[in-house]
């Protein structure tokens, strides 16, 4: 294992997710890293945003002094609107989460698990204050849901595990998983790796995930 | 003749009694009705149930009211926020109870409500710790869990157009749980920044017809929380 290998900035992996993202998509970005994809989506394609808390059609963030306290994302964070865009209330987002008629929910994640479970809203850890907003909606009604996320903690704890030891966000929701190593379809069999980061080992990203992980790069 | 309006957030409020359920709209700061909060703190009614999205920032509008010691109860999606300890301090003290709701089955519970369906059923939730308590069953071969609707005596609501029997404009993200609420409270209150009369609004773009609303009370420019948190205000 080589000290060099650094893999992907989080910058990139957003960059990278964002290339898989299809032409015409409704899409919802959570909170935190998956929001950084907005400002990757290739310029050849048209992609909806969708804001759960109502807006369809979100824009980049406002100038300084542009932004209105009353147009704002799940970050709470203000945000503009693109020519096409909506607004609606709470039971009409969440229908389109929960009825199916959003494409793609990029999400990030405490733990990934070979069998698709996620964990992205608590650690369970005493005394934390538990919060949820729209994480349990979105992968029990999206039509495909991703995860970005630094492929281990900061203290090099795996992310990718056999068994989520934290509270599950949902059960078996996950297709795919981008990291700063590789690109992890989760299949019935488990994780497989797509794509490897530049200069990035299969068996680099092996020593790192706390489950069995099969190489299904194109030969 | 029907005329909703009344003359200041203090009338509006007046009648909330000790233990009553009050449904306050907002998503964070946009919709969040800050006069009437802060005039229900001002009116003092204790033991409150509060159903909304989150727990409020700083010492103003919600957490203010938290703070004040008025809420015993409060069901909630995502009660953190970066900017307020009111809260998690009271929390952690055992001296407010948390009911943590899925956003969007939050937002279905309020609906049925205020439609009249008494449950339902949805897959939010099924498999995690979310699920304690509640019914499973299977639909097409998926569990999904049996969720209550929620009514309330009160909704406290805020909007940018109001007409004088209640119709209702809200501006931009801003409208959230507001349309939702107004169906399931008992008394739905809005703050609306400009009143007109009947006629005023096209009939094709109002957003929650007048039958949801019981008072109108003009809030020419309401306050937004953001603004006051970052030069530290706190209410009273």
């Amino acid at each position: 294992m080589s000290a060099t290998v650094t893999g992907l900035t989080t910058h990139q992996i957003a960059r990278r997710s964002a290339l898989d993202i299809a032409d015409g998509s409704y899409v919802n970005l959570g909170i935190g890293l998956p929001e950084l994809i907005a400002l990757f989506i290739p310029n050849d394609r048209e992609i909806v945003l969708h804001v759960e808390n109502g807006l369809l059609g979100m824009g980049p963030s406002p100038e300084p002094g542009d932004g209105h306290p009353e147009l704002i994302n799940a970050g709470k964070k203000q945000v503009t609107t693109l020519p096409g865009a909506s607004f609606f209330h709470q039971a009409d987002s969440f229908a389109m989460i929960r009825g199916g008629h959003l494409d793609l929910s990029v999400l990030g994640a405490l733990q990934v698990a070979a069998n698709g479970d996620l964990a992205n809203w608590s650690t369970g850890r005493e005394g934390a204050i538990p919060a949820v907003g729209g994480a349990m909606d979105l992968v029990s009604g999206v039509k495909a849901v991703h995860v970005i996320t630094r492929h281990c903690t900061r203290d090099g704890t795996p992310k990718l595990v056999r068994r989520c030891s934290y509270p599950l966000t949902g059960a078996g929701v996950v297709d795919r998983v981008y990291t700063d190593l590789a690109v992890i379809d989760i299949t019935a069999d488990g994780f497989e790796v797509v794509e490897l980061a530049p200069g990035v080992s299969f068996d680099h990203v092996a020593a790192r995930t706390a489950a069995p992980l099969r190489d299904a790069r194109p030969a | 003749m029907i005329d909703k309006r009344v003359g200041s957030p203090r009338e509006a409020v007046a009648g909330i009694g000790d233990g009553d359920a009050v449904m306050i709209g907002g998503f964070g700061e946009a919709g969040s009705p800050i006069e009437l909060i802060h005039a229900l703190i001002d009116h003092g009614a204790a033991n409150l149930t509060v159903i909304s999205n989150n727990s409020g920032s700083g010492e103003i509008g919600l957490a203010a009211l938290i703070r004040a010691g008025q809420v015993a109860r409060i069901v909630c999606s995502f009660p953190r926020s970066t900017n307020s300890r009111v809260f998690p301090d009271l929390f952690h003290a055992g001296r407010i109870e948390l009911e943590l709701v899925p956003q969007g089955t939050l937002a279905e519970r309020i609906r049925a409500g205020g439609a009249g369906i008494p449950a339902f059923y949805t897959p939010t939730a099924a498999g995690t710790d979310l699920e304690a308590g509640k019914e499973r069953r299977e639909f097409d071969g998926r569990p999904c869990l049996l969720e209550h609707a929620l009514v309330a005596d009160w909704a406290l609501i805020k909007a940018r157009t109001a007409d004088s029997h209640g119709n209702l404009v809200y501006n931009k993200t801003a409208r959230n749980f507001s349309p939702l609420m107004a169906m399931a409270g008992r008394n739905t209150v809005v703050q609306a920044s400009s009143v007109v009369e009947p006629g005023g609004l096209d009939p094709e773009t109002v957003i929650t017809p007048g039958i949801f609303v019981d008072h109108v009370v003009h809030v020419p420019d309401p306050q937004h929380e953001s603004e006051l948190v970052a030069r530290g205000a706190r209410y009273p």
